[in-house]
């Protein structure tokens, strides 16, 4: 998704003239092309997020469309209140980038694990926040939303590689984009954990438990109209996520199935403890957090024997 | 005309009948205040698309700007009385929607930064005005002030100028007892920063001064003003206690008397 992010920003810096792309100090091989097409709108700030996020609300305060970019622990929380008060208050502009959700930073450890980046960002109103399932997701949902009013943050993988089947680069800002359907359960997944959360769709079916399993790439907005209507379809909830499941897209479909008096049963499937120092490539701490396509059936298919127990 | 006096009893006369504090703060940025809107800042109306940029990064000196703005025409008596009561967009800290406020601050350490980015994007369009950041001395704690400092310097924002209000006080104590910041001008020098000291309640010091800034070109440049925190109060200047305490009726008096004196 890094490429893609990488090749859509020039795509899109080419024909507006005010996107400006900042970096603390990230990007190596990802941003080189940028810089050389447009020397004048690429600065790379040095490892400083808190000036970044100023920079980017005075440049945006002057008419530029600032993205900002960073690794997801360190664009969402080292400026967290720079963001908050600037972009957020003054409805600017601004584009924060936190790249390599979950576990994508593998064996870097817990440092650099985006786990509540999402759910900070969806905790502030009128600051769209927006995370891709795959490379051709975040083409478009870049294309669809960079010159939105007001902020974004961007949740962008750093997988180009693995795209999620049938997915085809859809993308509505608020909306789930269904994959497949089925009535035993709803899947529900954000990010790049989407592709696992296929995998596990397609295991299930294969012993005739059927899964409609759909894409949210935004908590903010919600997926509130489209939430109220899938759910009461089903008995059996389940959100996919890598992060924390406080704060996430599981207590998004709490915090609205709650609302309006939904029955059925939510399993959040996300990472419900800290990693501590254990550290390991993406696919081991996927797995050691029950979020790799078997962990997730064995979740899945342990809350449906209890069902019909 | 705008005047440091008239400021000074804005703030008395506001903390009074809003029975608030951060009054030292206040009347230790007046003459600051007086001489940028009075001689430096070229500002036609708040939303001129020349105009020089403000932004009072201490925003705990609201009282201050609101008053400036005021005798500058911005803000409306009606606005301005209605300081600190419910629902008015006058707090203690300034909020965006006030005409003639920038940023909305409060929280220490980010309006240099936004002034950075205001800097850089005047550059990169070719415009001509000008962006004045005011920070406190003890605003210099905040780290994430050292990464706009080393910013501006390395990209040379010449329309940059940042003012030090620096009166050697801060929430809790001396700022050489609390966190020693000495020697403050040499730290921003070291960082690249062209250095102007001033005493910030000289009207005819600080006019120079600020009138004399090479904002063409060069590096960003950085006016450390010596004030005294409540000046123009005898009672006030140089006591901690005057960052938070409001005034009673006996103190008010007196606090008026002793700006007509100095006056």
């Amino acid at each position: 998704m890094r490429r893609a992010l990488a090749k859509t920003l020039m795509d899109l810096a080419r024909k507006d003239s005010r996107l400006m792309l900042l970096t603390a100090d990230l990007g190596f091989m990802v941003f080189e092309e940028f810089a050389q097409q447009f020397p004048d709108r690429f600065i790379n700030v040095g490892v400083a997020e808190a000036n970044l996020v100023g920079l980017g609300t005075g440049l945006a305060m002057s008419g530029y469309l600032p993205f900002l970019y960073s690794i997801a622990t360190f664009a969402s929380m080292r400026p967290y209140e720079q963001f908050r008060n600037g972009p957020v208050l003054h409805q600017l502009p601004v584009r924060m980038v936190g790249v390599g959700g979950g576990f994508e930073y593998g064996h870097a450890g817990i440092t650099h694990y985006g786990l509540e980046d999402l759910g900070i960002a969806r905790m502030q109103p009128n600051l769209t926040v927006i995370a891709p399932a795959d490379a051709f997701q975040t083409i478009y949902a870049l294309k669809s939303t960079y010159d939105l009013n007001g902020p974004i943050y961007y949740r962008i993988g750093k997988n180009d590689i693995e795209i999620v089947p049938t997915l085809n680069g859809r993308f509505r800002l608020g909306r789930i984009e269904i994959l497949c359907e089925g009535r035993s359960l709803l899947m529900l997944s954000i990010g790049s954990i989407s592709i696992e959360a296929w995998k596990a769709a397609e295991k299930l079916a294969a012993t005739g438990i059927k899964a409609t399993l759909g894409i949210v790439s935004s908590l903010n907005p919600a997926p509130v109209g489209d939430l109220q209507s899938l759910l009461p379809n089903f008995d059996l909830v389940v959100t996919v996520e890598e992060h924390y499941i406080q704060g996430g897209l599981g207590s998004l479909a709490a915090e609205i199935s709650a609302e309006f008096g939904w029955k059925g049963r939510l399993l959040r499937c996300g990472v419900s403890r800290n990693p501590g120092g254990i550290a390991g490539s993406e696919a081991y701490m996927r797995d050691l957090h029950g979020l790799s396509a078997d962990r997730l059936v064995y979740s899945i298919r342990k809350v449906l024997d209890e069902a019909h127990r | 005309m705008i005047d440091a006096y008239s400021i000074r009893k804005i703030i008395l006369e506001q903390c009074k009948r809003a029975d608030v504090g951060h009054i030292g703060p206040a009347l230790s940025i007046a003459d600051i205040l007086a001489v940028l809107y009075d001689r430096i800042l070229f500002l036609p109306k708040p939303d001129h698309a020349n105009r020089d940029r403000f932004i009072l990064s201490k925003g705990h000196a609201a009282l201050a700007l609101f008053a400036a703005l005021f005798l500058k025409g911005f803000v409306t008596k009606e606005q301005l009385d209605s300081y600190c009561t419910d629902g008015s967009l006058l707090g203690v800290h300034p909020e965006i929607g006030l005409p003639g406020v920038e940023f909305s601050t409060g929280s220490l350490g980010q309006g240099l930064s936004v002034g950075a980015g205001m800097a850089l994007a005047a550059r990169m369009k070719g415009e001509r005005h000008r962006i004045f950041v005011l920070v406190s001395d003890a605003e210099c704690n905040e780290g994430a002030l050292w990464e706009t400092v080393m910013f501006a310097a390395h990209h040379k924002l010449s329309r940059l100028v940042a003012i030090v209000d620096n009166d050697g006080q801060q929430a809790l104590g001396k700022t050489k007892d609390v966190l020693d910041l000495s020697p403050l001008g040499d730290k921003w020098k070291s960082f690249g920063w062209e250095v102007y000291k001033a005493d910030g309640h000289n009207i005819e010091d600080l006019t120079d001064v600020l009138k004399g800034l090479n904002t063409e070109t060069g590096p960003p440049k950085v006016v450390v003003a010596d004030t005294i925190c409540g000046k123009g109060v005898s009672f006030m200047e140089g006591k901690v206690a005057w960052h938070y305490l409001p005034m009673n009726d006996e103190q008010y008096s007196r606090a008026l008397r002793d700006i007509e004196a100095n006056r």
